[in-house]
């Protein structure tokens, strides 16, 4: 166990004095805040959610960037550098260095994520105005959505790691992440909208759709309703992920 | 194999009919050696010839196709984390994270080999010291350094462990001459303390590090042995290079007084009147002193230098890699005329 947390300590360490997670992560807030600021002014005429919904139900849009320029350079680089061999010759074993690769990154992930929650918190102090207060910071609201958002990124982060291993070259392991998240953020959103001449056909699409939908779920947890499917259906992909990098990871290796 | 042989502690590793292939292709063929406890084995064989393969197996990165090997009596393959504690393995290319200190990779090295706290730190300052990694320099970004630095870091990581084998692929490729000196005498003060297994097509590397060189080819063991040994084997006999002023048959005549039995291999007119002679001879005992009696006491014939050439390792590696090659020839002529 010891040898496992000198080796996410490392990768932690390695992922904070990279210049390319400052910059993801500068990006990143830039881009949440300004969000942020414009849905705040646009808060006076909405009258039906709060701000952190409105805020949250875009998540996907930083996700397709900041989760493949995270973990784009995790296991392409050390393929690239030859440095995987030395790992693996020091009585490491893959499912080890890539299970502490996927911590790291997604400590990274919800690092960033954390701050964003500083943005409501911040402007409920500043601006104290009975009639928006609720609009603007809503505890419960704010809790459940961070969650969802916690909880998807296990898979999205896994998503990433995933497509470092599948090659040498950072920059296409970053594309291809694009690509996987993208299918598997808005897919299911989009396949629902093919007509499909079957109606049995298409009521089965539109129900695994709706499991596998991140908005769906994102919507009940702003409600402050916490399905256990998200839960089961985010955490066995990323460890099914996560598992499947291992092999991949062992293989390449030898 | 004896497993008591494995087992024995007189041998670090042994390794027996090891086998590697890939699809049709056989990079390693039944590659047999054992190496002695606190011995420096020099893994030595042109590029493809199998020497990195070997050592991939040899450290569990790889495993073979057939064959066993034991790493101080425990089996790679069955036991590999086991086999693994005993191993410093050092990767051709050393390759290094770019933007860490070293002290502080050598400290997560050591965290990951199972050492802790005060031990681990203990550890580290020694590995420092003995690779000449001072205080200074330890908190040097790795992506700085130079490539002997580079190496240094390498090995100092394989000396983390305490491990009982170190195998280093190729580890003074790309190395100026004062660089690869003082790698040299890092891997030399090894010698004893644990067994150290090199790759390298360097061969005057090998004989001035090893005490012992394997000599690949074609994924075969073609020679095996001390640089005396692999002399007496491939090279028998000697050679002298004689500048003189005398001709062959004189020549001739000098080495019959001296009882030695000659051929004049090569024979360079030189300023002077003299010539130089290149001269085999069956006897690999050196008769150097005999011959310049032998000139002084005949009138006419002037004597200007006289050397025993001892065959060197790279007459050794070509004699032994060409007899290989003709042997794979004639090995796949048989095949072919029997299809």
């Amino acid at each position: 166990m010891g040898r496992f947390f000198a080796l996410l300590r490392f990768q932690i360490k390695t992922l904070f004095i990279s210049p390319s997670t400052y910059a993801a992560t500068f990006l990143f807030t830039l881009l949440m805040g300004l969000i942020y600021f414009l849905i705040l002014q646009e808060l006076g005429s909405e009258n039906s959610k709060n701000s952190v919904e409105i805020f949250l139900s875009l998540f996907w849009i930083p996700v397709l960037f900041m989760v493949p320029m995270l973990t784009m350079r995790s296991i392409a680089e050390e393929r690239k550098l030859g440095t995987l061999q030395a790992v693996l010759t020091a009585r490491v074993s893959a499912f080890e260095l890539v299970l502490a690769k996927f911590l790291a990154c997604y400590f990274v992930y919800v690092f960033m994520w954390v701050l964003t929650a500083f943005f409501p918190i911040m402007t409920s102090y500043a601006v104290s105005h009975a009639a928006i207060d609720d609009r603007i910071f809503s505890v419960s609201s704010l809790i459940s959505s961070y969650v969802f958002i916690f909880v998807s990124g296990a898979a999205y982060v896994a998503v990433g790691i995933f497509s470092s291993s599948l090659t040498r070259s950072t920059f296409v392991a970053g594309m291809l992440a694009f690509c996987l998240l993208f299918i598997m953020i808005l897919g299911p959103a989009l396949i629902v909208k093919i007509p499909v001449s079957s109606e049995y056909l298409s009521a089965a699409i539109e129900s695994a759709s709706g499991y596998v939908q991140p908005f769906k779920a994102l919507e009940d947890f702003s409600g402050s309703v916490l399905d256990t499917r998200p839960f089961f259906f985010y955490f066995s992909l990323a460890a099914v992920l996560v598992g499947a990098t291992s092999l991949i990871t062992e293989y390449k290796a030898s | 194999m004896d497993l008591s042989e494995a087992n024995d502690a007189k041998y670090s590793v042994v390794a027996e009919n090891l086998c590697k292939s890939y699809g049709s292709a056989r990079a390693v063929k039944n590659v047999s050696f054992k190496i002695k406890a606190g011995e420096i084995l020099g893994f030595l064989g042109p590029n493809g010839a199998g020497k990195s393969t070997t050592m991939r197996i040899l450290s569990g990165l790889m495993p073979a196709t057939s064959g066993r090997a034991y790493v101080c009596g425990v089996s790679v393959a069955n036991n590999p984390a086991l086999a693994c504690s005993k191993i410093g393995y050092m990767p051709e290319n050393n390759p290094l994270p770019e933007d860490v200190r070293i002290a502080e990779y050598l400290r997560y090295r050591a965290g990951i080999k199972g050492l802790r706290g005060a031990e681990l730190k203990r550890r580290v300052d020694e590995v420092l010291d003995v690779c000449g990694l001072a205080r200074a320099t330890s908190r040097k970004i790795i992506g700085n350094l130079s490539k002997g630095y580079r190496q240094r870091v390498g090995i100092a990581d394989t000396l983390l462990g305490n491990p009982e084998v170190v195998i280093m692929d190729e580890p003074t490729i790309g190395l100026d001459p004062h660089q690869i000196l003082t790698i040299r005498e890092l891997i030399g003060s090894l010698r004893g303390k644990m067994s150290v297994v090199i790759s390298s097509h360097i061969l005057s590397e090998i004989e001035l590090v090893c005490d012992r060189a394997l000599i690949i080819n074609g994924g075969r063991v073609v020679a095996s042995g001390s640089p005396a040994e692999l002399r007496r084997e491939f090279m028998p006999g000697s050679v002298y290079r004689i500048s003189a002023r005398a001709g062959a048959e004189d020549m001739a005549s000098v080495f019959a007084a001296v009882g030695l039995e000659m051929s004049v291999a090569d024979a360079q007119p030189q300023e002077g009147g003299y010539t130089l002679f290149k001269i085999k001879t069956p006897s690999r005992e050196n008769m150097g002193e005999a011959l310049i009696r032998e000139f002084s006491a005949r009138r006419g014939l002037r004597l200007r230098s006289l050397e025993n050439a001892a065959p060197s390792l790279e007459d050794i590696f070509l004699a032994a890699t060409r007899k290989s090659w003709e042997q794979n020839r004639s090995e796949t002529e048989a095949d072919f005329n029997k299809k």
